[in-house]
Protein backbone atom coordinates (compact mmCIF):
# COMPACT_ATOMS: atom_id res chain seq x y z
CA UNK A 1 0.00 0.00 0.00
CA UNK A 2 2.85 2.58 1.07
CA UNK A 3 4.83 1.33 -2.08
CA UNK A 4 1.50 2.27 -4.53
CA UNK A 5 1.39 6.06 -2.74
CA UNK A 6 4.90 6.12 -3.20
CA UNK A 7 4.87 5.40 -7.34
CA UNK A 8 1.32 7.22 -7.47
CA UNK A 9 3.20 10.43 -6.28
CA UNK A 10 6.03 9.62 -8.43
CA UNK A 11 4.05 9.45 -11.01
CA UNK A 12 2.28 12.74 -10.80
CA UNK A 13 5.50 13.96 -11.13
CA UNK A 14 6.31 12.32 -14.12
CA UNK A 15 2.92 13.47 -15.38
CA UNK A 16 3.89 17.14 -14.45
CA UNK A 17 7.69 17.44 -15.99
CA UNK A 18 7.24 15.21 -18.67
CA UNK A 19 3.22 15.45 -20.08
CA UNK A 20 4.17 19.19 -21.48
CA UNK A 21 6.44 18.03 -24.08
CA UNK A 22 4.37 15.38 -24.67
CA UNK A 23 0.94 17.54 -25.10
CA UNK A 24 3.77 20.57 -27.05
CA UNK A 25 4.70 17.45 -29.55
CA UNK A 26 1.41 16.56 -29.95
CA UNK A 27 -0.08 19.93 -30.21
CA UNK A 28 2.65 20.98 -33.12
CA UNK A 29 0.19 18.46 -35.28
CA UNK A 30 -2.76 19.77 -34.26
CA UNK A 31 -5.20 21.87 -36.54
CA UNK A 32 -5.30 25.64 -35.06
CA UNK A 33 -8.59 25.59 -33.95
CA UNK A 34 -8.13 22.44 -31.50
CA UNK A 35 -4.97 23.40 -29.88
CA UNK A 36 -6.89 24.76 -26.93
CA UNK A 37 -9.16 21.87 -26.64
CA UNK A 38 -8.35 19.31 -23.55
CA UNK A 39 -8.47 16.15 -25.56
CA UNK A 40 -5.41 14.15 -26.08
CA UNK A 41 -5.20 13.78 -29.89
CA UNK A 42 -6.45 15.84 -32.59
CA UNK A 43 -9.28 15.09 -35.11
CA UNK A 44 -6.71 15.11 -38.09
CA UNK A 45 -2.98 15.37 -37.98
CA UNK A 46 -1.48 17.86 -40.16
CA UNK A 47 2.07 19.76 -41.04
CA UNK A 48 0.45 23.24 -41.44
CA UNK A 49 2.67 24.69 -38.18
CA UNK A 50 5.62 22.94 -39.83
CA UNK A 51 5.22 24.76 -43.15
CA UNK A 52 4.70 27.91 -41.85
CA UNK A 53 7.53 27.80 -40.19
CA UNK A 54 10.03 26.30 -42.56
CA UNK A 55 8.40 29.28 -44.61
CA UNK A 56 9.27 32.40 -42.61
CA UNK A 57 12.29 31.42 -40.87
CA UNK A 58 16.19 29.64 -42.21
CA UNK A 59 15.75 26.99 -39.85
CA UNK A 60 18.35 25.07 -41.73
CA UNK A 61 20.59 27.85 -42.09
CA UNK A 62 19.79 28.46 -38.07
CA UNK A 63 21.00 24.92 -37.35
CA UNK A 64 23.80 25.29 -39.36
CA UNK A 65 25.07 28.55 -37.96
CA UNK A 66 24.04 27.02 -34.25
CA UNK A 67 26.22 24.10 -35.12
CA UNK A 68 29.18 25.86 -36.16
CA UNK A 69 29.09 28.02 -33.08
CA UNK A 70 28.77 25.45 -30.33
CA UNK A 71 31.42 23.16 -31.88
CA UNK A 72 33.80 25.81 -32.62
CA UNK A 73 33.24 26.45 -29.25
CA UNK A 74 33.32 23.56 -27.48
CA UNK A 75 36.61 22.26 -29.85
CA UNK A 76 38.25 25.46 -28.63
CA UNK A 77 37.28 25.34 -24.77
CA UNK A 78 38.61 21.66 -24.24
CA UNK A 79 41.79 22.45 -25.94
CA UNK A 80 42.74 25.70 -24.53
CA UNK A 81 41.47 25.02 -21.08
CA UNK A 82 43.44 22.11 -20.98
CA UNK A 83 46.31 23.12 -21.65
CA UNK A 84 45.28 25.87 -18.89
CA UNK A 85 44.36 23.72 -16.37
CA UNK A 86 47.43 21.20 -17.13
CA UNK A 87 49.56 23.65 -16.42
CA UNK A 88 48.03 24.74 -13.26
CA UNK A 89 47.52 20.76 -12.20
CA UNK A 90 51.01 19.57 -13.22
CA UNK A 91 53.28 21.99 -13.91
CA UNK A 92 55.29 24.20 -11.53
CA UNK A 93 56.10 27.72 -11.95
CA UNK A 94 56.18 31.56 -10.66
CA UNK A 95 52.93 32.88 -10.41
CA UNK A 96 50.89 29.80 -10.36
CA UNK A 97 48.97 30.58 -7.39
CA UNK A 98 47.79 33.82 -8.27
CA UNK A 99 46.78 32.53 -12.12
CA UNK A 100 44.45 29.96 -10.47
CA UNK A 101 42.65 33.02 -7.91
CA UNK A 102 42.64 35.43 -11.24
CA UNK A 103 40.77 32.49 -12.55
CA UNK A 104 38.70 31.58 -9.55
CA UNK A 105 38.48 36.02 -9.47
CA UNK A 106 36.41 35.89 -13.10
CA UNK A 107 34.00 33.40 -11.89
CA UNK A 108 32.54 36.01 -9.03
CA UNK A 109 31.55 38.95 -12.17
CA UNK A 110 28.57 38.31 -13.62
CA UNK A 111 28.11 38.35 -16.81
CA UNK A 112 25.23 41.32 -16.64
CA UNK A 113 28.32 43.53 -15.36
CA UNK A 114 29.97 42.63 -18.65
CA UNK A 115 27.74 42.56 -21.00
CA UNK A 116 27.64 46.06 -22.24
CA UNK A 117 31.36 46.94 -22.72
CA UNK A 118 31.74 43.35 -24.14
CA UNK A 119 29.17 44.03 -26.52
CA UNK A 120 30.97 47.36 -27.30
CA UNK A 121 34.27 45.39 -28.00
CA UNK A 122 32.34 43.24 -30.72
CA UNK A 123 31.45 46.34 -32.08
CA UNK A 124 35.28 47.59 -32.63
CA UNK A 125 36.58 44.39 -33.35
CA UNK A 126 33.54 44.88 -36.19
CA UNK A 127 32.17 41.40 -35.27
CA UNK A 128 28.71 41.76 -34.97
CA UNK A 129 26.71 40.23 -37.90
CA UNK A 130 29.41 37.41 -37.83
CA UNK A 131 29.73 34.07 -36.21
CA UNK A 132 33.04 35.53 -34.54
CA UNK A 133 31.00 37.77 -32.55
CA UNK A 134 29.24 34.68 -31.20
CA UNK A 135 32.08 32.17 -30.65
CA UNK A 136 35.48 34.14 -29.94
CA UNK A 137 33.99 35.61 -26.83
CA UNK A 138 33.12 32.47 -24.96
CA UNK A 139 36.43 30.09 -26.11
CA UNK A 140 37.59 29.94 -22.86
CA UNK A 141 36.01 28.86 -20.04
CA UNK A 142 36.68 29.23 -16.10
CA UNK A 143 34.78 26.40 -15.13
CA UNK A 144 36.02 24.23 -17.52
CA UNK A 145 39.52 24.82 -15.83
CA UNK A 146 38.17 23.89 -12.18
CA UNK A 147 36.73 20.82 -13.24
CA UNK A 148 39.81 19.65 -15.46
CA UNK A 149 42.11 20.94 -13.00
CA UNK A 150 40.60 18.93 -10.83
CA UNK A 151 40.49 16.18 -12.57
CA UNK A 152 44.31 16.31 -13.99
CA UNK A 153 45.84 16.42 -10.21
CA UNK A 154 44.87 12.80 -9.87
CA UNK A 155 46.84 11.58 -12.33
CA UNK A 156 50.64 10.33 -11.00
CA UNK A 157 53.39 12.41 -11.54
CA UNK A 158 55.29 9.26 -12.65
CA UNK A 159 53.45 8.51 -15.21
CA UNK A 160 53.95 11.95 -16.40
CA UNK A 161 57.78 11.89 -15.31
CA UNK A 162 58.31 8.64 -17.40
CA UNK A 163 57.14 10.66 -20.18
CA UNK A 164 59.23 13.14 -20.18
CA UNK A 165 62.27 10.90 -19.49
CA UNK A 166 61.36 9.74 -23.01
CA UNK A 167 61.63 12.49 -24.57
CA UNK A 168 57.61 13.76 -24.60
CA UNK A 169 56.76 17.72 -24.67
CA UNK A 170 54.58 19.14 -22.53
CA UNK A 171 51.46 19.28 -25.42
CA UNK A 172 52.03 15.87 -26.18
CA UNK A 173 52.02 14.04 -22.90
CA UNK A 174 48.68 16.48 -22.40
CA UNK A 175 46.98 15.05 -25.28
CA UNK A 176 48.27 11.83 -25.75
CA UNK A 177 48.57 10.48 -21.53
CA UNK A 178 46.32 12.86 -19.49
CA UNK A 179 43.57 13.58 -22.17
CA UNK A 180 43.00 9.47 -22.12
CA UNK A 181 42.84 9.44 -18.41
CA UNK A 182 40.36 12.64 -17.67
CA UNK A 183 38.02 11.32 -20.47
CA UNK A 184 34.92 11.86 -17.94
CA UNK A 185 35.92 15.11 -16.65
CA UNK A 186 35.99 16.31 -20.77
CA UNK A 187 32.89 14.93 -21.35
CA UNK A 188 31.35 16.56 -18.49
CA UNK A 189 33.45 20.29 -19.65
CA UNK A 190 32.50 19.49 -23.79
CA UNK A 191 28.66 18.68 -22.95
CA UNK A 192 28.20 21.89 -20.60
CA UNK A 193 29.79 24.14 -23.12
CA UNK A 194 27.62 22.69 -25.49
CA UNK A 195 24.82 22.63 -24.20
CA UNK A 196 25.51 26.39 -22.63
CA UNK A 197 26.80 27.29 -26.57
CA UNK A 198 23.90 25.70 -27.91
CA UNK A 199 20.73 27.06 -25.45
CA UNK A 200 22.53 30.80 -25.60
CA UNK A 201 20.02 33.30 -26.67
CA UNK A 202 20.53 36.99 -24.96
CA UNK A 203 23.78 37.40 -26.56
CA UNK A 204 23.05 36.29 -30.00
CA UNK A 205 20.00 38.71 -30.12
CA UNK A 206 22.31 41.92 -28.86
CA UNK A 207 25.33 40.71 -31.32
CA UNK A 208 23.26 39.55 -34.60
CA UNK A 209 20.39 41.46 -36.26
CA UNK A 210 20.89 40.18 -39.56
CA UNK A 211 19.02 36.84 -40.37
CA UNK A 212 21.29 34.74 -42.29
CA UNK A 213 24.15 34.66 -39.18
CA UNK A 214 21.15 33.93 -36.50
CA UNK A 215 21.15 30.63 -34.38
CA UNK A 216 18.39 28.35 -34.03
CA UNK A 217 17.23 29.59 -30.69
CA UNK A 218 17.45 33.17 -31.42
CA UNK A 219 15.42 32.58 -34.93
CA UNK A 220 12.96 30.46 -32.78
CA UNK A 221 12.86 33.59 -30.05
CA UNK A 222 12.23 36.55 -32.66
CA UNK A 223 10.19 34.15 -34.74
CA UNK A 224 7.49 33.94 -30.92
CA UNK A 225 8.19 37.65 -30.49
CA UNK A 226 7.58 39.13 -33.47
CA UNK A 227 4.69 38.73 -36.06
CA UNK A 228 6.11 36.02 -38.11
CA UNK A 229 3.65 33.51 -36.34
CA UNK A 230 0.96 35.56 -37.16
CA UNK A 231 -0.39 35.26 -33.38
CA UNK A 232 -0.89 31.33 -34.02
CA UNK A 233 0.20 29.02 -31.77
CA UNK A 234 0.56 25.83 -33.88
CA UNK A 235 3.81 27.69 -35.03
CA UNK A 236 5.45 28.79 -32.25
CA UNK A 237 4.69 25.19 -30.51
CA UNK A 238 6.54 23.86 -33.99
CA UNK A 239 9.59 26.35 -34.21
CA UNK A 240 10.23 25.82 -30.35
CA UNK A 241 9.32 21.48 -30.91
CA UNK A 242 12.35 21.93 -33.57
CA UNK A 243 14.67 23.28 -31.20
CA UNK A 244 14.13 21.71 -28.43
CA UNK A 245 14.43 17.97 -30.84
CA UNK A 246 18.02 17.96 -31.11
CA UNK A 247 18.90 17.64 -27.51
CA UNK A 248 16.19 15.81 -26.23
CA UNK A 249 17.24 12.87 -28.88
CA UNK A 250 20.89 13.61 -27.49
CA UNK A 251 19.13 13.76 -24.35
CA UNK A 252 17.30 10.29 -24.19
CA UNK A 253 20.75 8.36 -25.46
CA UNK A 254 23.33 10.19 -23.20
CA UNK A 255 20.98 11.05 -20.39
CA UNK A 256 23.54 9.79 -17.25
CA UNK A 257 26.16 11.84 -18.74
CA UNK A 258 24.02 14.93 -19.19
CA UNK A 259 22.33 14.50 -15.30
CA UNK A 260 26.40 13.77 -13.96
CA UNK A 261 27.86 17.09 -16.00
CA UNK A 262 24.88 19.40 -15.03
CA UNK A 263 25.30 18.00 -11.31
CA UNK A 264 29.22 18.45 -11.62
CA UNK A 265 28.97 22.22 -12.10
CA UNK A 266 26.00 22.31 -10.00
CA UNK A 267 28.15 21.58 -7.29
CA UNK A 268 30.99 24.02 -8.38
CA UNK A 269 28.52 26.67 -8.47
CA UNK B 1 81.79 17.09 -9.54
CA UNK B 2 78.34 14.69 -10.87
CA UNK B 3 76.71 16.48 -7.67
CA UNK B 4 76.95 19.69 -8.98
CA UNK B 5 76.13 18.23 -12.38
CA UNK B 6 72.95 16.83 -11.24
CA UNK B 7 71.48 19.90 -9.90
CA UNK B 8 72.29 21.79 -12.20
CA UNK B 9 70.38 19.75 -14.79
CA UNK B 10 67.90 19.43 -12.15
CA UNK B 11 67.59 23.11 -12.19
CA UNK B 12 66.98 23.18 -15.97
CA UNK B 13 64.63 20.44 -15.87
CA UNK B 14 62.78 23.06 -13.59
CA UNK B 15 63.28 26.08 -15.66
CA UNK B 16 61.91 24.21 -18.99
CA UNK B 17 59.09 23.05 -17.13
CA UNK B 18 58.35 26.91 -15.99
CA UNK B 19 58.99 28.19 -19.34
CA UNK B 20 55.94 25.30 -20.48
CA UNK B 21 53.72 26.29 -17.76
CA UNK B 22 53.65 29.88 -19.30
CA UNK B 23 53.53 28.56 -22.71
CA UNK B 24 50.14 26.45 -22.17
CA UNK B 25 48.51 29.09 -19.81
CA UNK B 26 49.32 31.99 -22.38
CA UNK B 27 46.25 31.41 -24.71
CA UNK B 28 43.80 31.55 -21.64
CA UNK B 29 45.75 34.53 -20.35
CA UNK B 30 45.58 36.06 -23.20
CA UNK B 31 42.03 35.48 -23.86
CA UNK B 32 41.11 36.72 -20.59
CA UNK B 33 42.72 39.84 -20.69
CA UNK B 34 41.17 40.86 -23.74
CA UNK B 35 37.61 39.38 -23.36
CA UNK B 36 37.70 39.63 -19.63
CA UNK B 37 39.74 42.14 -18.21
CA UNK B 38 39.74 45.16 -21.07
CA UNK B 39 35.33 44.97 -20.40
CA UNK B 40 35.67 44.64 -16.67
CA UNK B 41 37.83 47.98 -17.08
CA UNK B 42 35.75 49.14 -19.57
CA UNK B 43 32.70 49.20 -17.28
CA UNK B 44 34.54 51.31 -14.91
CA UNK B 45 35.17 54.05 -17.91
CA UNK B 46 31.38 53.83 -19.17
CA UNK B 47 29.18 54.35 -16.33
CA UNK B 48 31.06 57.67 -16.27
CA UNK B 49 30.16 58.64 -19.75
CA UNK B 50 27.48 59.33 -21.73
CA UNK B 51 27.60 57.19 -25.10
CA UNK B 52 25.50 55.84 -27.80
CA UNK B 53 28.11 53.94 -29.64
CA UNK B 54 27.83 56.22 -33.14
CA UNK B 55 29.06 59.74 -31.43
CA UNK B 56 32.20 59.93 -29.46
CA UNK B 57 31.79 59.58 -25.48
CA UNK B 58 30.86 62.74 -23.02
CA UNK B 59 32.17 62.25 -20.09
CA UNK B 60 29.37 63.17 -16.78
CA UNK B 61 30.85 62.24 -14.06
CA UNK B 62 28.29 60.66 -11.60
CA UNK B 63 25.57 61.77 -13.38
CA UNK B 64 24.42 58.25 -14.84
CA UNK B 65 24.16 57.11 -10.75
CA UNK B 66 22.30 60.19 -9.69
CA UNK B 67 19.55 59.53 -12.41
CA UNK B 68 20.27 55.64 -11.38
CA UNK B 69 19.38 56.73 -7.58
CA UNK B 70 15.65 58.43 -9.11
CA UNK B 71 15.21 55.81 -11.74
CA UNK B 72 11.73 54.18 -10.16
CA UNK B 73 12.02 51.75 -12.99
CA UNK B 74 15.68 50.36 -11.47
CA UNK B 75 14.20 49.91 -7.93
CA UNK B 76 10.90 48.27 -10.36
CA UNK B 77 13.93 45.61 -11.07
CA UNK B 78 14.88 44.76 -8.28
CA UNK B 79 11.49 44.74 -6.26
CA UNK B 80 10.80 42.32 -9.43
CA UNK B 81 13.60 40.02 -8.87
CA UNK B 82 12.76 39.71 -4.90
CA UNK B 83 9.60 38.92 -5.93
CA UNK B 84 10.60 36.12 -7.97
CA UNK B 85 13.13 34.96 -5.58
CA UNK B 86 10.64 34.88 -2.66
CA UNK B 87 9.06 32.43 -4.58
CA UNK B 88 11.14 30.78 -6.42
CA UNK B 89 13.54 29.75 -4.07
CA UNK B 90 11.49 28.34 -1.43
CA UNK B 91 9.53 26.63 -3.92
CA UNK B 92 12.12 24.92 -5.76
CA UNK B 93 13.96 23.71 -2.21
CA UNK B 94 10.50 22.44 -0.89
CA UNK B 95 9.89 20.42 -4.67
CA UNK B 96 13.49 19.54 -5.10
CA UNK B 97 13.32 17.65 -1.17
CA UNK B 98 10.46 16.07 -1.85
CA UNK B 99 10.89 14.27 -4.84
CA UNK B 100 14.44 13.50 -3.74
CA UNK B 101 13.47 11.57 -0.76
CA UNK B 102 10.60 9.88 -2.81
CA UNK B 103 13.66 8.72 -5.12
CA UNK B 104 15.77 8.00 -1.96
CA UNK B 105 13.70 5.20 -0.85
CA UNK B 106 14.07 1.22 -2.26
CA UNK B 107 12.66 1.72 -5.85
CA UNK B 108 12.17 0.60 -9.21
CA UNK B 109 13.08 2.99 -12.27
CA UNK B 110 14.41 5.52 -9.88
CA UNK B 111 17.10 5.99 -12.58
CA UNK B 112 14.04 6.17 -15.60
CA UNK B 113 11.75 8.86 -13.09
CA UNK B 114 15.21 11.39 -12.26
CA UNK B 115 15.90 11.37 -16.11
CA UNK B 116 12.18 11.88 -16.80
CA UNK B 117 12.51 15.30 -13.91
CA UNK B 118 15.65 16.11 -15.50
CA UNK B 119 14.64 16.86 -18.90
CA UNK B 120 13.93 20.40 -19.02
CA UNK B 121 16.78 21.30 -17.55
CA UNK B 122 18.62 20.71 -20.73
CA UNK B 123 16.05 22.25 -22.80
CA UNK B 124 16.96 25.45 -24.35
CA UNK B 125 14.65 28.65 -22.13
CA UNK B 126 12.96 29.69 -25.29
CA UNK B 127 11.36 26.30 -26.01
CA UNK B 128 10.13 26.17 -21.83
CA UNK B 129 9.23 29.83 -22.11
CA UNK B 130 6.83 29.21 -25.65
CA UNK B 131 5.73 26.42 -24.20
CA UNK B 132 4.31 28.26 -21.05
CA UNK B 133 2.94 30.96 -22.83
CA UNK B 134 0.65 28.74 -24.43
CA UNK B 135 0.10 27.20 -20.91
CA UNK B 136 -0.80 30.20 -18.88
CA UNK B 137 -2.75 31.91 -21.91
CA UNK B 138 -5.68 33.20 -20.37
CA UNK B 139 -8.78 32.32 -22.66
CA UNK B 140 -6.93 29.24 -24.30
CA UNK B 141 -4.25 28.50 -21.95
CA UNK B 142 -4.11 24.61 -20.99
CA UNK B 143 -3.77 25.26 -17.26
CA UNK B 144 -6.69 27.51 -17.31
CA UNK B 145 -9.02 25.05 -19.89
CA UNK B 146 -8.36 22.70 -17.10
CA UNK B 147 -9.34 24.71 -14.18
CA UNK B 148 -12.27 25.45 -15.95
CA UNK B 149 -13.32 21.83 -16.69
CA UNK B 150 -13.10 20.99 -12.93
CA UNK B 151 -15.50 24.12 -11.76
CA UNK B 152 -12.89 26.56 -10.99
CA UNK B 153 -12.18 29.85 -12.65
CA UNK B 154 -9.39 31.17 -15.24
CA UNK B 155 -6.89 32.59 -12.98
CA UNK B 156 -5.07 36.00 -15.43
CA UNK B 157 -1.24 34.13 -14.55
CA UNK B 158 0.49 36.67 -16.99
CA UNK B 159 -1.99 39.57 -17.69
CA UNK B 160 -2.26 40.44 -14.32
CA UNK B 161 0.48 42.40 -12.91
CA UNK B 162 0.43 41.14 -9.25
CA UNK B 163 0.81 37.89 -10.39
CA UNK B 164 3.18 37.87 -13.63
CA UNK B 165 6.36 37.53 -11.71
CA UNK B 166 4.90 34.81 -9.70
CA UNK B 167 4.36 32.84 -12.62
CA UNK B 168 7.36 33.36 -14.16
CA UNK B 169 8.29 32.21 -10.86
CA UNK B 170 6.95 28.36 -10.92
CA UNK B 171 7.73 28.55 -14.73
CA UNK B 172 11.29 28.75 -13.72
CA UNK B 173 10.91 26.65 -10.90
CA UNK B 174 9.38 23.95 -13.37
CA UNK B 175 12.50 24.12 -15.51
CA UNK B 176 15.26 23.83 -12.99
CA UNK B 177 14.10 21.84 -10.00
CA UNK B 178 15.08 18.93 -12.10
CA UNK B 179 19.15 19.46 -11.15
CA UNK B 180 18.08 20.10 -7.18
CA UNK B 181 16.23 16.89 -7.05
CA UNK B 182 19.34 15.03 -8.55
CA UNK B 183 21.57 17.06 -6.26
CA UNK B 184 19.49 17.05 -2.90
CA UNK B 185 19.35 12.82 -3.81
CA UNK B 186 23.19 12.92 -4.35
CA UNK B 187 23.46 14.61 -0.76
CA UNK B 188 21.24 12.34 0.46
CA UNK B 189 22.82 9.07 -0.40
CA UNK B 190 25.93 10.32 1.21
CA UNK B 191 24.51 10.60 4.47
CA UNK B 192 26.31 7.82 6.26
CA UNK B 193 24.36 5.43 7.81
CA UNK B 194 25.25 5.40 11.69
CA UNK B 195 24.42 9.21 12.64
CA UNK B 196 20.56 8.17 11.26
CA UNK B 197 21.59 5.18 13.92
CA UNK B 198 23.12 7.27 16.54
CA UNK B 199 20.22 9.83 16.42
CA UNK B 200 17.88 6.28 17.05
CA UNK B 201 19.85 5.01 19.65
CA UNK B 202 19.56 8.80 21.47
CA UNK B 203 15.52 8.14 20.89
CA UNK B 204 15.01 10.28 18.02
CA UNK B 205 11.76 10.03 16.13
CA UNK B 206 11.74 10.18 12.45
CA UNK B 207 10.39 13.55 12.29
CA UNK B 208 13.93 14.71 14.51
CA UNK B 209 16.51 12.34 12.76
CA UNK B 210 15.05 14.06 9.86
CA UNK B 211 15.37 17.75 11.24
CA UNK B 212 18.48 17.13 13.04
CA UNK B 213 20.58 14.78 10.04
CA UNK B 214 18.68 14.99 7.15
CA UNK B 215 18.64 18.64 6.85
CA UNK B 216 21.80 20.41 8.29
CA UNK B 217 23.65 17.31 6.12
CA UNK B 218 22.01 19.08 3.02
CA UNK B 219 23.18 22.52 3.95
CA UNK B 220 26.07 22.34 0.75
CA UNK B 221 23.37 21.41 -1.39
CA UNK B 222 20.71 24.03 0.31
CA UNK B 223 23.75 27.00 -0.53
CA UNK B 224 23.77 26.23 -4.09
CA UNK B 225 20.02 26.40 -4.54
CA UNK B 226 20.00 29.56 -3.27
CA UNK B 227 22.92 31.23 -4.47
CA UNK B 228 22.62 29.98 -7.96
CA UNK B 229 18.88 30.80 -8.05
CA UNK B 230 19.64 33.90 -6.84
CA UNK B 231 22.34 34.63 -9.99
CA UNK B 232 19.59 33.04 -12.05
CA UNK B 233 16.99 35.32 -10.79
CA UNK B 234 19.21 38.21 -11.92
CA UNK B 235 19.80 37.21 -15.07
CA UNK B 236 16.37 36.46 -16.14
CA UNK B 237 15.93 38.03 -19.53
CA UNK B 238 14.37 35.52 -22.52
CA UNK B 239 11.46 34.85 -20.09
CA UNK B 240 10.03 38.05 -19.82
CA UNK B 241 11.26 39.10 -23.28
CA UNK B 242 9.01 36.41 -25.24
CA UNK B 243 6.36 36.08 -22.25
CA UNK B 244 5.61 39.66 -21.38
CA UNK B 245 8.21 41.94 -22.70
CA UNK B 246 8.16 42.99 -19.14
CA UNK B 247 4.94 44.11 -18.60
CA UNK B 248 1.95 44.26 -17.59
CA UNK B 249 2.82 47.67 -15.61
CA UNK B 250 7.04 46.64 -15.56
CA UNK B 251 5.90 44.10 -13.27
CA UNK B 252 8.15 41.32 -14.98
CA UNK B 253 10.78 44.02 -15.75
CA UNK B 254 13.91 41.93 -14.75
CA UNK B 255 17.67 43.65 -14.33
CA UNK B 256 18.76 42.31 -17.35
CA UNK B 257 15.82 42.97 -19.30
CA UNK B 258 16.47 46.73 -18.21
CA UNK B 259 19.62 46.79 -18.83
CA UNK B 260 18.87 45.06 -22.70
CA UNK B 261 16.02 47.93 -23.20
CA UNK B 262 18.69 51.01 -21.74
CA UNK B 263 21.73 49.89 -24.12
CA UNK B 264 18.84 48.48 -26.96
CA UNK B 265 16.16 50.91 -27.61
CA UNK B 266 17.89 54.21 -25.99
CA UNK B 267 21.32 53.74 -26.91
CA UNK B 268 21.96 54.45 -23.53
CA UNK B 269 25.33 52.69 -23.08
CA UNK B 270 26.71 54.87 -20.26
CA UNK B 271 23.52 54.34 -18.17
CA UNK B 272 23.48 50.82 -18.78
CA UNK B 273 27.10 50.21 -17.89
CA UNK B 274 26.11 52.08 -14.92
CA UNK B 275 23.23 49.51 -14.30
CA UNK B 276 25.07 46.36 -14.60
CA UNK B 277 27.47 47.79 -12.02
CA UNK B 278 24.99 48.49 -9.47
CA UNK B 279 22.75 45.18 -10.25
CA UNK B 280 26.17 43.30 -9.82
CA UNK B 281 27.01 45.05 -6.39
CA UNK B 282 23.39 44.07 -5.04
CA UNK B 283 23.84 40.75 -6.35
CA UNK B 284 27.20 40.33 -4.09
CA UNK B 285 25.54 41.40 -1.18
CA UNK B 286 22.69 39.12 -1.60
CA UNK B 287 24.82 36.62 -2.13
CA UNK B 288 27.08 37.36 0.79
CA UNK B 289 23.82 37.52 3.03
CA UNK B 290 22.88 34.21 1.95
CA UNK B 291 25.97 32.74 2.78
CA UNK B 292 25.85 33.93 6.38
CA UNK B 293 22.55 33.08 6.81
CA UNK B 294 21.87 29.74 4.75
CA UNK B 295 25.53 28.39 5.48
CA UNK B 296 26.46 26.46 8.46
CA UNK B 297 29.19 25.46 9.97
CA UNK B 298 28.41 21.45 10.50
CA UNK B 299 30.84 20.65 7.79
CA UNK B 300 34.26 22.48 9.04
Amino acid sequence: MRRLGLYLLLGIGLVGFAYPFVWMGIATFTPEAEIPELTLLPSRWTLEHYRLVFERIPVWRGLLNSLVVALAVTASVLVFTSMAAYALAKLHWRGRETVFSLILFTLMIPFLLLLIPLYTLVVRLGWTDSLLGLIVPFMMNATGVLILRQSFLTIPRDLIDAARMDGCGELRILFTIVWPLSVPALVTVGLLTFIGSWNEVLWPIIVVREVQWMTLPQLVALFAVGGGAEGQLGPQLAAAFLLALPIVLAYLFFQRYFIQSFATSGLKG
Amino acid sequence: MPERVTKNRRWRVRLREAQQGYVLVAPYLLHLSVFFGYPLLFAFVLMFHRWDIVTPMEFVGLKNFWRLMRDDLFFRALLNTGIFLTIHIPLQIVVALFFAELLNRPLKGRGFFRAAYFMPVVVSGVVITILFQQLFAFDTGLINRMLQALGGEPVPWLVSPALAMPSIAIMATWKNVGLYIVLFLAGLQHIPRHLYEAAELDGANAWQRWWHVTLPMLNPTMVTVVVLSTIGGFSLFIEPYILTGGGPLNATLSAVLYIYNQAFYFNHMGYAAALGFCFAIVIFLVVLLQRRFVETDTWS
